[in-house]
């Protein structure tokens, strides 16, 4: 199938901005999914709030909509319930770590097996271009006009920290990787985070005199370096891209089941 | 299999909102935005069909086309 | 055949009720005093292929639910007061997106983490205005195990009939009292699916287009229909929309489907209302007390009679107002700061007439607290 196929292209062109990092995501998703030829049936896309979390109405899917922060326990909600199905719960940054981290650390913990892509542009820009906690510090933003104080989070550290067992990081510039990470990250059975360092030429780029949308993601190509490059041992400020953590663990699904052939064989001693 | 060969930019208008990634990231500076901010094939002949255009359009508007 | 009869707390009569009525998943936050709920349904549901999950807070618990409901399962939460205010959000987005569910609160002393332990009535209020914007919403009580069970039921396929969220509001005393339950047999009380949609594959689904009796068919996900469910207001495919006419429309619906069928989702139970001068309106475990009273009372010759409401929202204001036309004096028993009262003052001819009697200080109100305030209220002194 082409990826036209995946889309309600009735509603396209869509929402976002131009050079929005955030399309260049959903065109990464669609070829990640076109190449594992899935059933469009059996694919269920949750997000919350925020300008990323339109994507789920973009898509040919079952989409959920839902409250701001808390897809991955809506999600969490459909996959205990229908655990053949497949999760995609693609979050901003404020979205997957301010208001949602709690979610987020739980459903790392647990092993549940959906795939969590954080669309990271470091800012709010459905409100129009406040700090998130990836802004971090030094930042320009409208509820920082003197400069952020606030540290930022490492998704990839906290992701391997809270116990995801398949995380990953690139960014749009590297728009192949991005593919073949999010393809990885479906068919990986467990908890998937992909971070995707994405732009958002309107608040951020603005604000941080960091240019449009082609600037910032030739500054993506500049910042970052494949997992264990030699570039790294000179600048260690590179940003690393690649997978971090690729571990098989019980899968929380599969464990329930497990809990209910126990509970059912007990019944019947 | 040698070498993909171009049949065709399908570059949808309606789509495009002339960002302006697809011409600064094309290798071989294929495309161009037009008077109306529109993306373009200006030099299609220098095409080399590798689909970066297509892959990194945030607006899903470019498909490239290659002769079977 | 012989009947399963059973000497346990409120909670786990509800536990016992929700399974008959088919639940299937549950997601919870231990807290004090519905805990028992969860902590059942964690040992009784995957017994029967069902699923519970102990989620990192109320929050998600409801929103977990809200997931596995639109894949098809039945669906509860327990909770009480701080947990009820935490999934305040979610349960306005399963009114938006019209999602079948029963939303337990066992109430306990409020406001914030007030008396765990000790019972109220302090959140009929918020069941019906705790999330934000205009709805309807439906919520049932039970002063007895027998009520809890039905009550529990009946929630189930009010949930399912209206698509919405139901609110079980009971309260500690409730909750954690024992005594004895008929378990109905299967088949004795009635149980309701959700509407499923007829429309083939490939043939254009309308999520939400109501039909003409306001009943929404569904489509489950995972289904042959891929659509949309959002908390935002919605066209009928599910999609978006910021068209006057689209959200009026659906407002509209939200609030009909429930309003105009009030009178089949009232609940009540009376006694000795026939000829009675002073009426006493209760619910939940403060009914228990004014019917001891009513029966005390009765026997000593005076004609007073109560009202038990089992269904809070939508109000039964008019059931109230009928069965309140002769009464003299109207006395409304709870364990908040008048909430009902406010209630039963709109709906009756003379409000007047109507007194509280309550209590609010985290102690049951019993017998004689309310017949000491049926003194004062009658002018006889303590």
């Amino acid at each position: 199938m082409a990826i036209k196929d995946y889309i309600r292209e009735r509603f396209f062109p869509h929402m976002w901005c131009p050079g929005c990092g955030h399309g260049v995501v959903l065109n990464a998703m669609l070829r990640a999914i076109e190449n594992l030829g899935l059933n469009k049936n059996d694919i269920v896309m949750v997000s919350g709030i925020g300008c990323s979390s339109r994507i789920s109405g973009y898509v040919d899917f079952h989409t959920l909509h839902t409250v701001h922060g808390r897809a991955l326990a809506f999600a969490t909600g459909v996959k205990m319930s229908r655990p053949e199905l497949h999760l995609i719960v693609p979050m901003g940054d404020g979205d997957a770590l301010a208001i949602g981290g709690n979610h987020f650390i739980h459903a790392a913990r647990r092993n549940i097996d959906m795939t969590a892509v954080v669309m990271n542009n470091r800012i709010y820009g459905m409100t129009g271009g406040q700090y998130s906690p990836l802004s971090g510090y030094g930042i320009s933003a409208t509820t920082a006009p003197y400069g952020n104080i606030d540290q930022g989070f490492d998704i990839v550290e906290l992701a391997k920290a809270a116990g995801a067992t398949f995380v990953a990081r690139t960014t749009t510039y590297h728009v192949q990787q991005a593919a073949e990470l999010l393809q990885e990250a479906i068919l990986h059975k467990g908890f998937s985070v992909v971070e995707i360092m994405s732009q958002c030429p309107t608040y951020f780029g603005r604000k941080n005199k960091e240019g449009g949308a082609v600037e910032m993601m030739k500054r993506m190509k500049d910042i970052t370096t494949p997992i264990g490059s030699k570039a790294k041992e000179a600048q260690p400020e590179l940003i690393e891209r690649g997978i971090f953590v690729r571990k098989d663990l019980p899968e929380y699904c599969s464990e329930y089941n497990k809990i209910i052939e126990r509970a059912q064989k007990q019944g019947r001693r | 299999m040698g070498k993909p060969k171009l049949k065709e930019h399908i570059i949808n208008r309606d789509w495009c909102k002339g960002c302006g990634i697809c011409v600064e990231f094309c290798p071989k500076k294929v495309l161009a935005l037009d008077d109306r901010e529109k993306a373009v094939a200006a030099r299609p002949e220098d095409c080399i069909c590798c689909r970066l255009c297509e892959l990194r359009c945030p607006d899903l508007a470019i498909e490239i086309l290659i002769e079977e | 055949m012989s009947k399963t009869i059973k000497f346990i707390q409120g909670n786990e009569v509800c536990v016992e009720a929700a399974l008959y009525a088919g639940l299937n998943f549950f997601a919870g936050y231990p807290i004090t005093p519905s805990t028992e709920i969860a902590e059942l349904l964690s040992f009784r549901l995957p017994q029967i292929g069902g699923r519970f999950i102990q989620m990192e807070d109320e929050i998600a618990s409801m929103c977990a639910i809200i997931g596995a409901s639109l894949t098809g399962s039945k669906v509860m939460t327990a909770t009480s007061g701080p947990g009820f205010s935490l999934m305040q959000e979610a349960l306005g987005y399963a009114v938006m997106a019209e999602i079948p569910s029963v939303i337990v609160n066992v109430q306990r002393g409020g406001p914030s983490t007030g008396l765990p332990t000790h019972v109220s009535q302090g959140d009929v209020n918020q069941a019906r205005w705790g999330t934000h914007g205009d709805h309807a919403i439906i919520t049932l009580t039970a002063s007895n195990h027998q009520d809890v069970f039905a009550m529990t039921v009946e929630a189930f396929n009010l949930a399912e009939t209206y698509r919405t969220p139901v609110i079980l509001l009971f309260d500690e005393v409730v909750g954690h009292m024992r005594e004895r339950v008929v378990i109905p047999d299967k088949g004795e009380q009635p149980l309701v699916d959700r509407l499923r949609t007829a429309v083939k594959s490939g043939v254009d689904y309308h999520p939400y287009l109501p039909r003409e009796d306001g009943r929404l068919p569904m489509s489950d996900f995972g289904g042959v229909h891929r659509y949309n469910v959002t908390g935002l207001a919605h066209d009928m495919w599910g999609f978006p929309s910021g068209n006057p006419q689209v959200v009026h429309g659906l407002m509209r619906h939200l609030i009909d489907k429930i309003q105009s069928n009030a009178a089949e989702i009232a609940r009540i139970r009376e006694f000795f209302l026939e000829d009675a001068d002073c009426i006493l309106i209760s619910y939940g475990s403060s009914a228990r007390s004014s019917l001891h009273v009513v029966q005390n009372r009765r026997k000593r010759g005076e004609r007073i009679g109560l009202l038990e409401l089992q269904s809070l929202w939508p109000f039964p204001a008019r059931i109230v107002r009928e069965k309140c036309r002769h009464a003299q004096t109207i006395v409304v028993v709870e364990m908040n700061m008048g909430q009902v009262l406010e209630q039963v003052k709109l709906a009756v001819e003379q409000p007047e007439r109507v007194f509280l009697a309550n209590r609010m200080d985290g102690v049951f109100i019993n017998p004689t607290d309310i017949r000491n305030i049926l003194r004062l209220i009658q002018g006889r002194g303590i």
